[in-house]
């Protein structure tokens, strides 16, 4: 597995794209922080780029280089090696390069400027979200064959998460107004990756107060340490999940 | 040693191999031919479970293949049209291959990169080649870790003359130290000192698999590309 995660990550390494985002970041973060005078402002501006740009980014760059490694998929699996391996060595080094681009990008300034729980807790969902989208990513370019319907239904799937879903749910609430449904949104927001980091962010910042009755109800759930701890593992559900669904479809798959 | 039994695969609607079955024994050198579209190469892709059956067997050394992969240790590809990472440069891919087989082959086969003269152009990118070239270098790639089975998918489709003869010496070669060889072509005359086998698809099926002596005095043609059209007339089914 080492010696092909090893040609993975320096195969992405040669890619500009890589080091481009983590520039982009990095500047993006140092000028939201060094043009707010209240760092923790900075922060909730930050934290749209953190929900909005990193899944963006993450899953169509991956879903386009798992395209352009078709070559070196196919020369693999004439080799020794089992497709497990190589479907994962994809992943993780995937996963690491942008993992340490969102590092150096966010996370060193967040560190810089605004190192408190709140800090801590958007470089963690953040670095989940990454790797998130990296697995949604591989599903994206497991289901088809085709490069531009992949990348289409990468599209689609950001759009859901990041904005179809959350009119759906309202939508939801609109039609039973009348019913409670406080614990229902609670289960709901572990069916998209984003609101789970949205939420738990929005909460380490203490605005909680303005998001009314169903505020209250979220802040007692995840506010808690459990409630922590079950939407990180909610989130790591949305790593594994993915990804192997995409593993079982890989090892099925004619080249 | 390859057996396969009663293999059948279909790409959605298109039946690509209706129920084949064959054996090819180590040392043989067998032919596989038949024309365009008749599953020849999705029968060596199956073999290198880079096509996965729907129904069927496939042992390698008295091995089910599936869901196993070390028996590619003792397997070298040449593929019909190789596809390489297009950012590598030739360097790049070999050594790549030589650090994925590291441990059960530390003896390397060079033989190939030197007379192909690839060697002078290590350097080059994947993308920069010439089809012939890239073909050269999968069939360097082929032989350079001295597998027992060698499975070559049109081998000198896209190869100059003199590269063609090159490879046909090396082949030679590796069958005098007895490996078991699995060639595609359709330059029937190409393969006449070759092969000692022969297993003719069509369609899907197999239509027959006798040795080469066989073939020749069934037909008594001593070329094979007139044996070969003899035994169609005969048998047109």
């Amino acid at each position: 597995m080492n010696k092909i995660l090893k040609y993975v990550i320096f195969d992405i390494v040669q890619n500009k794209i890589v080091l481009l985002y983590t520039f982009f970041l990095l500047v993006l973060s140092l000028s939201i922080f060094s043009l707010e005078n209240n760092s923790a402002k900075g922060l909730l501006s930050l934290l749209n780029i953190v929900l909005i740009i990193v899944p963006l980014i993450c899953i169509i760059f991956s879903t386009i280089y798992i395209y352009n490694s078709a070559e070196f998929i196919e020369l693999l699996v004439s080799q020794p090696v089992k497709r497990k391996t190589i479907w994962l060595s994809i992943f993780s080094g995937l996963s690491i390069s942008l993992s340490l681009a969102f590092f150096v990008g966010v996370c060193i300034p967040v560190l810089i400027y605004h190192a408190d729980t709140t800090g801590m807790m958007m470089m963690a969902t953040g670095l989940f979200l990454t790797v998130v989208f990296v697995s949604i990513a591989m599903l994206a370019a497991g289901i088809t064959r085709d490069k531009a319907k992949g990348i289409g239904l990468a599209i689609l799937f950001w759009l859901y998460f990041s904005l179809i879903f959350d009119a759906l749910v309202l939508f939801f609430l609109f039609q039973f107004q009348d019913y409670p449904l406080e614990k229902v949104m609670v289960f709901l927001s572990f069916l998209n990756p984003i609101d789970l980091a949205r939420i738990q962010i929005l909460l380490q910042m203490d605005i909680s107060a303005l998001m009314g009755y169903t505020g209250a109800v979220f802040r007692e759930f995840f506010g808690t340490y459990t409630g922590i701890i079950i939407s990180f593992i909610g989130l790591i559900c949305w790593i594994i999940v993915p990804l192997l669904i995409s593993l079982s479809i890989f090892k099925r798959k004619d080249l | 040693m390859i057996i396969i039994k009663d293999l059948i695969k279909r790409f959605g609607d298109l039946k690509a191999l209706f129920g084949v079955s064959l054996t090819f024994s180590n040392g043989e050198c067998v032919a596989l031919l038949g024309p365009n579209g008749s599953g020849k190469t999705t029968l060596i892709k199956s073999i290198l479970g880079m096509v996965v059956p729907d129904s069927g067997t496939i042992s390698f050394n008295e091995e089910s293949i599936n869901g196993n992969w070390m028996y590619r240790q003792k397997i070298g590809y040449m593929p019909q049209i190789g596809h390489y990472p297009e950012n590598m440069t030739i360097a790049n891919i070999i050594d790549m291959m030589k650090d994925i087989r590291k441990g059960s082959h530390n003896h390397h086969d060079e033989e190939l990169i030197k007379s192909f003269g690839l060697h002078t152009m290590l350097h080059k990118k994947m993308r920069t080649l010439s089809g012939g070239t890239t073909q050269k270098v999968s069939a360097s790639l082929a032989f350079l870790f001295n597998p027992d089975v060698l499975i070559l998918d049109e081998p000198t489709a896209g190869l100059d003359p003199l590269a063609s003869e090159i490879l046909k010496q090396k082949i030679l070669k590796e069958k005098k130290n007895g490996k078991l060889i699995l060639i595609t072509s359709h330059i029937l005359s190409e393969l006449d000192d070759l092969i000692t086998e022969v297993a003719y698809m069509q369609d899907g099926n197999l239509v027959f698999h006798k040795k080469i002596a066989a073939l020749r005095e069934e037909t008594g043609e001593q070329r094979l590309a007139k044996a070969i059209t003899t035994i169609m007339k005969l048998d047109p089914s």
